[in-house]
């Protein structure tokens, strides 16, 4: 019994008890100054998506004929007014909402959906995997956008539609970054050791799996946002998504395009408005990324 | 007759009968090629109760895919396993009932644990699968950290990544002993430990054997530790079985050339007795397209024209040793072999 007690003794001077694995990942996470300050803008857009109406300065829909295009800086109208001389802040504000919901909406379906495919893709392997995967491959061989504007125009034009073909668009990404993680957690010898242990499939996918699998397809989803919100942009500004008078930034967008030459700058809000949003969230998934890897 | 029976002290734990593993090589985007790798190709040995059987052999010999095969973690393209006389998988003894009695230590003990998992949760989790509640479950645990030198106070709920090589294949030790089995198969376990925690670890190994009655297959390419901790060693050379026998007859006697090699490349302590060429030159042979006869021909000091021709059968040498080599192969037409009227 002598053997027993030779645990190396340096062990002894850490009494400290362990952090979990999350609480350790946080901890890191907040070291991090970059992804803090994109955490706070994009706690400041989910903020503004909340309370945006009643933060508005004016009424987002109340257009006047004599107000049109008027230039950043105007008496009542700090950002300038619209094509229809509507309060660009107030759109603005009013329009983090609907922009976040179309941008975060189908990410999350796709996570879910594309998570249970790649997963079980990978987990299952061989023949399964072979048929799951290259169905996806299908969708993934067309660009995300063609993808995007074909399923809207075979749906039809419409907000629910629109989110429904830009989950579609996402779900084989997703699911390839989840069967690709998957089939590298199957492989590793905890996996092997669950098996020899004798527990069942399920079993193992939900204790060992899952927890390996869901932070790298998070982490990558997370990314996801911020394309998503590009292409219902994209998809509002080609009149398949959003409809006017709706405030919602893609759309605001394309309405603009008009006035680029008369008031670049007003035009342009809209779409620094979706830079800030993607890259916060582009930063945000970098960090959480880096958090979230304890192997240092 | 009677000693057959399952539960006899006398009938082996283990047989492995035939047993054959080849991994098709993919060739085409659909179809599967011919050519097969033949990882494991007609292995037959036993694993006596509360024996230690080493298992030694190069890289890429089939150690490990007999490990894997004998676990029932990869389906063998050919043979049978028995566990104390019943045939597993069959319906005679379920795969999930087999498992609970056979359990696998592998070599990375960083990979084998789930980071995401406190040490206790991995230990328990076996227990679990086999109906036991999660509060009984979690205790056992504890009991078995203990017992692999794991104080439970201070180890019990800390993440893999949180503990040194050698604290981590304890936790594995104490996984493969939480569901009470009856043989454990040690794959590699303490090859990438350092020394002094290697010594350390297999004096627990023998402490827990002597404890709970356990059987192990030591698997190693560690000659010196495969001695100490087995009493019979297994040579396996290119998926096949070259020689077997008490590791005391084996490592004084050997009688294979492939297990003289092997023997003699364990470096001398003596520099008088420096080994100055290598015993073996070059690689194994590739297992995909393995050598005709004896496989071991093309590498062999002693071989003769006769061995490319001829698959050595398996002989019994001594009391219980056994070995595969034409020499020893009466009327075999090699030079070295006894004639047959010798024999007659």
């Amino acid at each position: 019994m002598s053997t027993l007690a030779a645990s190396p003794p340096i062990q002894a001077l850490q009494v400290q008890r362990s952090r979990g694995y999350w609480t350790a990942a946080l901890h890191r996470f907040l070291k991090d100054p970059v992804a803090l300050g994109a955490a706070a803008v994009v706690l400041l857009l989910v903020g503004l998506a909340v309370f945006g109406p009643w933060l508005a300065p004016a009424d987002p829909y109340q257009s006047s004929m004599f107000k049109r295009l008027k230039p950043i800086g105007t008496t009542g109208f700090p950002l300038g007014t619209d094509e229809l001389g509507r309060d660009m802040l107030s759109r603005l504000i009013v329009g983090a909402r609907l922009s976040l919901f179309v941008g975060i909406t189908p990410v999350i379906v796709a996570f879910m959906l594309g998570s249970a495919i790649g997963i079980l893709a990978g987990y299952a392997g061989g023949i399964v995997n072979a048929v799951i995967m290259r169905t996806i491959d299908v969708f993934y061989a067309f660009p995300s956008v063609l993808l995007a504007i074909a399923l809207s125009g075979v749906l039809g034009a419409g907000i629910v539609n629109s989110l429904i073909s830009l989950t579609i668009v996402f779900i084989p990404q997703i699911a390839r970054v989840a069967e690709s993680v998957t089939t590298q957690v199957r492989g590793r010898d905890y996996v092997e050791a669950a098996r020899a242990s004798g527990a069942n499939a399920f079993t193992i996918v939900r204790v060992h799996v899952l927890g390996n699998v869901l932070g790298p397809i998070f982490v990558y989803a997370t990314s996801l946002i911020a394309v998503s919100m590009i292409l219902a942009s994209g998809l509002s500004f080609l009149g398949l998504g959003v409809k006017p008078p709706e405030p919602e930034w893609g759309l605001m967008l394309n309405t603009l395009r008009t006035a680029l030459y008369v008031q670049p700058w007003v035009a342009a809000l809209p779409g620094l408005m979706i830079f800030i949003t993607s890259i916060s969230f582009n930063i945000l998934s970098d960090g959480l990324r880096s958090a979230m890897d304890n192997k240092g | 007759m009677h000693a057959d029976l399952p539960g006899e002290p006398a009938q082996p734990l283990l047989t492995i009968r035939g047993l054959q593993k080849h991994f098709p090589l993919k060739t085409g985007l659909f179809g599967k090629g011919k050519d097969v790798v033949r990882a494991v190709d007609g292995v037959d040995f036993e694993v006596l109760k509360n024996e230690t059987l080493g298992v030694v052999g190069e890289s890429g010999c089939g150690k490990s895919t007999t490990a894997r095969l004998m676990m029932q973690l990869i389906a063998p393209t050919a043979g049978e396993v028995i566990f104390d006389g019943r045939t597993v998988g069959g319906r005679e003894l379920s795969v999930k009932e087999f498992r609970r009695q056979v359990q696998m230590v592998f070599q990375d003990s960083y990979a084998s644990l789930n980071p995401r998992l406190t040490i206790e949760d991995s230990v328990a989790f076996g227990p679990q699968v086999h109906g036991v509640s999660k509060s009984e479950a979690v205790l056992r645990a504890r009991d078995l950290l203990a017992r692999v030198g794991l104080e439970p106070h201070r180890f019990a709920e800390r993440y893999p990544h949180e503990l040194s090589g050698g604290q981590r294949q304890r936790v594995n030790i104490a996984r493969a002993l939480a569901l009470q089995p009856r043989m454990v198969i040690l794959d590699e376990a303490v090859s990438a430990l350092d020394k002094s925690v290697e010594a350390q670890v297999i004096n627990l190994l023998l402490d827990l054997k002597a404890e709970f009655g356990l059987t192990y297959v030591f698997i190693s390419h560690d000659l010196n530790v495969v001695r100490y901790v087995s009493d019979r060693v297994m040579v396996m050379y290119l998926g096949q079985l070259a020689e077997i026998g008490p590791s005391d007859a084996l490592y004084e006697n050997p009688q294979h050339p492939y297990t003289r090699a092997l023997l003699s490349s364990i470096p001398a302590l003596d520099p008088d007795h420096r080994t100055e060429k290598a015993a073996l030159a070059g690689d194994p042979p590739n297992p995909i397209n393995p050598p005709s006869g004896c496989r071991f021909h093309p590498r062999c000091p002693l071989a003769a024209p006769v061995c490319s021709q001829q698959v050595p059968a398996r002989l019994a040498v001594g009391a219980r040793q056994a070995v595969s080599c034409l020499i020893h192969e009466a009327g075999s037409g090699h030079p070295n072999a006894p004639s047959r009227l010798k024999v007659a």
